[in-house]
């Protein structure tokens, strides 16, 4: 039975509108877990999308049955804001259904294509389109082996092969003398280094951090004039600004780049306990979501204890005549432009850390997942007694690997094995 | 002279492709040199090892000649990882060469749809683009509706031993030049490979007793299910050692070894390098093992297992006299190197025959393998379905998940070889499942619709099927953690009641405590046992399969991959060499991404439309 598969399939974000499509035998199943009762067929319908007791977004859900759906099989269209966390948070949630897999390049028009979806002249222009994503992946990989991601990953390739070798060439052959394997406390040792380098690099920022930009979360009471802060910081009219508390009844996303750094900022409706408009409630629930998940946030608030410690206290309106600023805080004005520079170098020192390594070793979320199994499995074969099981777990975390960088295969392992070990009767 | 299938060359592919023709029922003809010479052993006395005895069992499976002729002539017998699992465990055997050749001319005999033809095979008789026949030297004309070419390295074969040079696969015997010179008329893509062997030792001149010894297995298990007991006295091998004085001699000849003055510059197997290459190699070992194995009980043979060289005469005697218990040894053949032709396998399909030209089948060394078990398992497959091609029967198909067979013949077709290719448990994706010990479990079902199993096998087979039900039903009752602690078994007691089939997977729980009472077959029992410890991963791998919905899309061995677009130089080559039957093979090759696999399929899509 074939995957469920979900992927973006629109532009990247962040964008108005992201179209996330979920298509396979499990859609339904999966939608329905995430946004509840799922509307009629062909009709869009809003839903609130939630995982884990956390709301993610609200969403326009488009559900169409199979055979009548571009895939040919059950699909959904969730239609998000297109701001990258909201994109991922939802791309995770339904990943984390029972049979949902992410879709690899080209698999939506294969099923298409499969279930005689696509005509001639669709055919060719997709040829076209696909072609273009071949070359663009023969570029990246070209561009990937001369970098420090492939260095790294060859680097772990390497000793997980040395430590592969070693377990094969002891059931391969057990009948020569050089094939003694090694011991199972020099095995487990080796294993639990590598899965310990692996995991350091499985903690650096993932490359996206750069291509979706930092999150900055300004966040407080209402009418703090977070509005007007994020539009100074934006250089740009983005969020209304108004008098009337609560004016930001949604969350505003605007990217910026500010000395080479991206940056989407954040505009929070402000936090107040309690609404009676629903509509800001709702907006209140993401706001506090938004701060969860904030790279930097800034707290507009005076005497409200920071939400988290390294959030940035900043006291706005420094503009306002008789404005005392709390000790602790960068007093900015949105409207003079006062103490902006300021607020920037606080910005980028919180992030500073958080930036992927520039020297091209930054790991994406594709290459971050692969990387993370291969751990995982390691972690496996150094608790499992039998050798059999060890070589078991070391023959995916090798597959794992394998995928990140397209090299592949048994051959590298007994290459390993027949250059270290001296094999054969 | 009119038959069904022939088949050229008497080595271990020839003969098991042979048989599986006659046993489907072909009328079947035999083309060797010399039939006094069918079913010999021309490298070491050993049949099945690690991987290898997988292969063994598999044939035998099918009612093939190998694993029955091994037990008939075997003298030594030893299981190869007795102490890891079951999945890993290799039977071998080392065989007397005279009974074993004898053994496998006596079957062969009994195949009344088989005639041994003498003769040398001149060329191939082509009709209509097809394999319609052999044409013999001396002119006689065998037509047949299709041929087995099994040859070996009688294929442009070519000795080298220090300065000599011979034309020839094994020594004292003619290399079949004129059908190689055919072979590459019909521009089928070829190379060139290496192999060698050790000198020869008289037994009656080495000094057992000073060497430690490896005695043959206690307990009496047989290379094929179908042997009652083993027949022949057992024998001991002797284990020495090369030493410092051994490597100076080689090093200091290395000069006059054909295989560092370059006149051999075919890649040899990396598995089984010869003596001048492991001390080049491994420089600082201070010595290698050799094996010392006795040809026949009563042969004065003994092969040297460990030492295969190409140095001149001299330089051996020096080498041979410098090892403890060997310095009176005397050499009867000396080492040698063979360097031969061999067709790229990446043109062959999976049934091993080559699209180029219908009727045309290929199984052996010829297509870049080593050893006799990678050697019979090709003359099975290319056996059956030429059986099937000629008398218009089903094709039988082998694949990765259910057979080492499947796993070497997809290897091959797809990877091609840039070794002599050996059977290696790695190269198994699937190896907790493929076990030598469950290979009838795996392919019985196939073999008897394939109709090529005796009665009696198929009567062992129901028996078998029978005794594992029971053998499931026995396991499926449920047991408390309680009633583990009074059996034995130090579990948790956690409270959850288990199918015996899942407490075996717990490290406390040995069978002996669960399986008190029940009667059956220990093989059966044994299976049934590593089926259910390994049962979360043979799950894990059972969806992988499943999910290769990949199998499904044919290829055509028309598509021209240089036209689709998005596939790079790289991918387009190996695709081309490999002509992949499916899109599930396609992914196999290296190389190949998700996306050129949509390209494909594409393309594909395009054409039908």
């Amino acid at each position: 039975m074939a995957d469920t598969i979900v992927a973006l399939s629109s532009g990247p974000p962040p964008a108005a509108i992201g179209v996330i499509r979920l298509s396979g035998p499990q859609a339904f199943a999966a939608a329905s877990a995430v946004a509840g009762p799922l509307p009629e067929p062909r009709r869009a319908a809003v839903r609130r999308l939630r995982h884990r007791g956390l709301v993610l977004d609200q969403a326009l859900v488009l559900v169409f049955p199979a055979p009548g759906s571009a895939t040919g099989e059950d699909l959904v269209e969730f239609h998000v804001h297109g701001g990258l966390a909201v994109v991922e948070a939802v791309e995770r949630a339904l990943l984390a259904q029972p049979g949902v897999t992410a879709a690899a390049p080209g698999a939506f028009t294969r099923r298409a294509l499969e279930n005689g979806k696509l005509d001639l002249a669709q055919v060719e222009a997709l040829g076209d389109l696909l072609a273009a994503q071949t070359d663009a992946q023969h570029r990246a990989a070209v561009a990937g082996t001369e970098g420090l991601l492939r260095r790294t990953i060859d680097d772990f390739t390497a000793e997980l092969l040395g430590v592969a070798a070693s377990v094969e060439v002891a059931l391969d052959f057990a009948d020569e003398e050089d094939a003694e394997a090694a011991s199972d406390t020099e095995l487990r040792d080796r294993l639990e280094r590598l899965r310990k380098r692996m995991q350091a690099r499985l903690e650096q920022p993932l490359v996206e951090a750069l291509h979706r930009g930092f999150r900055v979360v300004l966040a407080g009471s209402p009418n703090r004039g977070k509005s007007t802060l994020l539009n100074a910081l934006a250089g740009r009219e983005m969020a209304i600004v108004s008098p009337v508390a609560g004016t930001t009844r949604d969350r505003i996303e605007v990217s910026v780049a500010h000395e080479g750094v991206p940056f989407v900022l954040t505009d929070t409706a402000g936090l107040r306990t309690a609404s009676d408009d629903p509509i800001e409630a709702i907006g209140i629930d993401r706001a506090r979501e938004a701060i969860e998940r904030a790279d930097v946030i800034l707290w507009l608030e005076d005497e409200l204890p920071l939400p988290r410690p390294d959030a940035v206290r900043v006291a706005s309106h420094a503009d306002v005549v008789d404005r005392v600023a709390p000790a602790d805080a960068i007093a900015v004005s949105g409207v003079t432009g006062a103490g902006l520079a300021e607020l920037w170098a606080a910005i980028h020192r919180a992030v500073a850390s958080k930036l992927p390594p520039e020297d091209g070793s930054a790991l994406n979320r594709r290459q971050h997942r692969e990387l993370a199994t291969a751990a995982d499995e390691i972690a496996a074969a150094a608790q499992a007694g039998d050798l059999l099981l060890v070589a078991e777990h070391l023959r995916q975390a090798r597959s794992a690997l394998d995928r990140v960088t397209g090299a592949a295969g048994v051959e590298a392992m007994l290459d390993q094995l027949f250059g270290r070990f001296c094999i054969g009767k | 002279m009119q038959f069904d299938v022939i088949v050229i060359g008497g080595g271990h592919a020839g003969t098991e492709a042979a048989a599986a023709t006659a046993r489907r029922g072909a009328s079947t003809a035999l083309v060797s040199f010399d039939p006094s010479t069918i079913g010999s052993m021309s490298c070491n006395p050993a049949i099945g090892g690690l991987g290898k005895g997988h292969l063994v069992r598999e044939v035998d499976a099918f009612d093939g000649l190998i694993a029955r002729a091994a037990d008939v002539a075997g003298l030594h017998y030893r299981m190869l990882n007795r102490s890891k699992g079951s999945a890993v465990q290799g039977p071998r055997v080392q065989a007397d060469r005279r009974r074993y050749a004898a053994t496998i001319r006596t079957m062969l005999s009994r195949e009344t749809r088989l005639t041994i033809v003498k003769g040398e095979a001149a060329s191939l008789i082509v009709t209509g683009g097809g394999a319609a026949g052999v044409m013999l030297a001396d002119g006689t004309a065998l037509s047949g509706k299709a041929v087995v070419l099994a040859t070996g390295t009688f294929l442009g074969g070519r000795i080298f031993r220090g300065e000599l040079r011979a034309d020839g696969g094994r020594i004292g015997e003619p290399a079949a030049t004129r059908l190689a010179d055919q072979l590459r008329g019909l521009s089928l893509p070829m190379a060139r490979l290496k192999t060698g062997t050790p000198p020869r030792l008289d037994g009656r001149t080495i000094d057992w007793a000073r060497l430690p010894v490896q005695p043959s297995d206690d307990d009496p298990w047989t290379m094929s299910p179908m042997t009652d007991r083993r027949v022949l006295p057992q024998l001991s091998c002797a284990v020495t050692r090369t030493n410092a004085r051994t490597h100076e001699i080689i090093a200091g000849a290395l000069d006059r070894s054909p295989l560092f003055s370059g006149a051999i510059g075919a890649q040899g197997p990396r598995y089984c390098p010869s003596i001048e290459d492991k001390i080049h190699r491994f420089a600082d070992r201070d010595g290698h093992q050799v094996f010392l194995e006795p040809e026949g009980i009563d042969d004065r043979l003994v092969y040297p297992n460990g030492i295969s060289t190409s140095l001149p005469d001299d330089v051996q005697r020096e080498m041979i006299a410098s090892i403890e218990g060997l310095e009176r040894a005397r050499i009867v053949t000396p080492g040698y190197a063979v360097e031969y032709d061999h067709i790229d396998p990446r043109a062959l399909d999976r049934s091993l025959a080559v699209p180029a030209m219908p009727g045309l089948y290929m199984a052996g060394q010829v297509n870049g393998t080593t050893g006799y078990e990678e050697a019979a398992a090709q003359g099975l497959v290319a056996g059956l379905n030429a059986a099937a091609h000629a008398c218009g029967l089903a094709p039988v198909g082998f694949d990765r998940a259910t057979s080492y067979i499947g796993v070497m013949v997809d290897d091959l077709t797809l990877q091609g070889v840039t070794e002599p290719y050996r059977m290696l448990t790695a190269r198994a994706e699937y190896r907790l499942h493929l076990r030598a010990n469950n290979a009838e479990t795996r392919l019985s079902a196939v073999a008897a619709a394939a109709g090529c199993l005796s009665s009696a096998r198929l009567e062992r087979m129901r028996v078998r099927e029978r005794a594992r039900g029971e053998v499931d039903e026995w396991l499926g009752q449920t047991r408390t953690p309680h009633e583990l602690r009074l059996a034995g078994a130090e579990v948790a007691l956690d409270g959850t009641r288990r199918t015996l089939a899942e407490w075996l997977r717990f490290a406390q729980v040995t069978p002996a405590q669960l399986l008190q009472g029940l009667e059956a077959e220990a093989s059966v029992v044994g299976e049934a046992v590593e089926d259910a410890r390994y049962a979360p991963y043979l799950e894990r791998q059972a969806a992988e399969v499943a999910s290769l919905h990949d199998e499904q899309v044919r290829l055509s061995n028309a598509i021209d991959y240089g036209a689709i677009a998005g596939l790079s130089n790289e991918m387009v080559e190996r695709l081309s060499a490999a002509m992949p039957d499916t899109l599930a093979a396609a992914s196999r090759i290296r190389g190949v991404t998700p996306a050129a696999l949509t390209a494909i399929l594409l393309h594909v899509r395009r054409r039908a439309a």
